[in-house]
């Protein structure tokens, strides 16, 4: 089991952002670029600094966080960036884990679908998923998780549109999507509803 | 020994003394391309120079004559509000790459790099002359991107230089990209073409992407509408349904397709008309 420690706040913060931020491999100073030689390194996973040991550094992200760190939630279909079944945030940017190299994550913010609710809860998009039936076999599903997550994040009240465009990236074969749609909008609702009715205009 | 280092530094002049110091490495900008190709096991570089860290590149400038983009853009951005409202054909084929987790990763700089026919901001950055400007050991310079882009996923950069960033100059007037393809989204290009209407200059630019080894422009095509179009046309410049025929015709003889396990040469053919065309009706109205 990979040593564990918890990021203080204020680094969390510091990590945050959508900017590239700095290397954690050392940072460089007089134009000398900074290298990542050794197997062994650090991550920060879902606000947990993570050593990642004994990895070889042309590990994909995903390759890391599944094999190397336990974090089997996002899956490994494609591996060319085709179905978004590993959607992570990376500095709070949804992309593709198997396209980020995983030492080119050090210094950032890696968040992944457990990372989205409290160890043993069900966030509100899994739940309504499930009501929903948008999951059958259940493959996609976290990468669904982790895209709509960031969809309502930024636009609570994303129409139905604007829905296909965020989802357009994460393949599912068995539901034919009507239903993780209709998941979504039940989210929608559910989230204005607590929030005094505005808000989430789905 | 594949991929025994990777450098990660801050700024281009680093990434540069980066590719002299590890000869072979390879540069990884947003790694749509290079990480699914090692992935694969197709490609196991020495080395790797990771470029996200480099905040200098993720800058772009817009001035009343140019715009200049850095080469660490991404898709998203460059279909972000600011870039749109002034290149608005190159957002349109920012927002047809991929699906959202690609354009969040993947970058203008990679698009010119790769250097594939299919690269979907190639059309645009061709019709409008666009300009590369590279940083290397012995300095910068700054080269067409028709100089470039040499053939099928080739360019004239050298192994230790660093795209920086593409300059485009802004035309007043409509511009539009379209592609075809089999989805909306996370599709590549079967045919794409851009066209920007000038309205000052009274010019008509059109490249093509996907039907030949490069971006191609369509010269004859150009000259042939500019001189149809009637500039000072109540409401607009207008073309007569002849000229615009005649148009798609030239078009479709500036384009070279190959048959490949994404479609046919005569379907490229065919379809690269048709969507310049339509591009074309959208700057320009259809004379009655």
């Amino acid at each position: 089991m990979p040593r564990e420690e918890r990021v203080p706040r204020e680094e969390r913060e510091e990590g945050a952002g959508a900017s590239p931020g700095r290397a954690g491999a050392g940072d460089a100073s007089g134009g000398v670029p900074a290298y990542v030689q050794a197997d062994t390194y650090e991550l920060t996973v879902n606000g947990t600094r993570r050593a990642v040991e004994d990895a070889w550094l042309g590990e994909s992200l995903l390759f890391v966080l599944r094999e190397r760190l336990g974090l089997s939630g996002s899956k490994n279909a494609c591996e060319q960036g085709e179905c978004g079944s590993c959607s992570v945030l990376l500095d709070g940017v949804v992309v593709c884990a198997c396209l980020v190299l995983g030492v080119d994550a050090i210094g950032s913010r890696v968040e992944t679908v457990e990372g989205l609710s409290a160890a043993g809860d069900v966030a509100d998009i899994q739940a309504a998923l499930v009501d929903a039936g948008g999951v059958q076999c259940g493959f996609c599903t976290p990468g669904f998780v982790v895209a709509v997550h960031d969809l309502l994040r930024r636009v609570p009240g994303a129409d139905e549109m604007a829905v296909r465009e965020a989802l357009s990236g994460n393949l599912c074969r068995c539901t034919g999507y009507g239903r993780i749609l209709e998941a979504v909008r039940d989210v929608q609702r559910s989230r204005a509803g607590s929030d005094g009715g505005h808000g989430a205009g789905a | 020994m594949p991929v025994a280092r990777v450098a990660v530094p801050t700024t281009v002049d680093e990434a540069v003394q980066a590719l002299r110091e590890t000869p072979g490495a390879q540069l990884l900008a947003g790694g749509t391309d290079f990480c699914v190709e090692v992935n694969f096991g197709l490609r196991r570089p020495p080395a790797v120079v990771a470029l996200r860290r480099v905040r200098e590149l993720r800058r772009y400038e817009v001035t009343p004559a140019s715009v200049v983009i850095g080469a660490g853009t991404t898709y998203a951005d460059m279909g972000g509000p600011e870039l749109s409202s002034v290149l608005p054909a190159l957002a349109a084929a920012a927002r047809t790459v991929g699906s959202p987790q690609i354009r969040n990763a993947g970058t203008l700089g990679g698009n010119v790099a790769t250097a594939s026919p299919a690269g979907d901001t190639l059309p645009l950055l061709t019709a409008l002359d666009a300009r590369v400007r590279l940083r290397g050991p012995s300095g910068g310079r700054t080269v067409a991107l028709g100089e470039v882009v040499t053939g099928v996923k080739t360019t004239s950069i050298a192994p230790d230089e660093v795209v920086v960033e593409v300059v485009l100059d802004r035309r007043p007037g409509p511009q539009q990209f379209l592609k075809v393809g089999t989805r909306n989204a996370m599709v590549i290009a079967i045919a794409s073409a851009a066209v920007v209407v000038d309205l000052e200059a009274h010019d008509v630019r059109v490249a093509l992407g996907s039907v030949a080894p490069v971006p191609v422009r369509a010269a004859a095509a150009e000259a042939h509408i500019a001189d149809a179009i009637d500039w000072r046309a109540a409401g607009g410049p207008r073309a007569s349904a002849a000229a615009l025929a005649r148009f798609a015709e030239l078009v479709a003889d500036a384009a070279s397709p190959i048959t490949d396990h994404r479609s046919t040469s005569e379907y490229r053919r065919r379809a690269v008309q048709v969507i310049a065309r339509r591009a074309l009706e959208r700057c320009v109205a259809r004379a009655a």
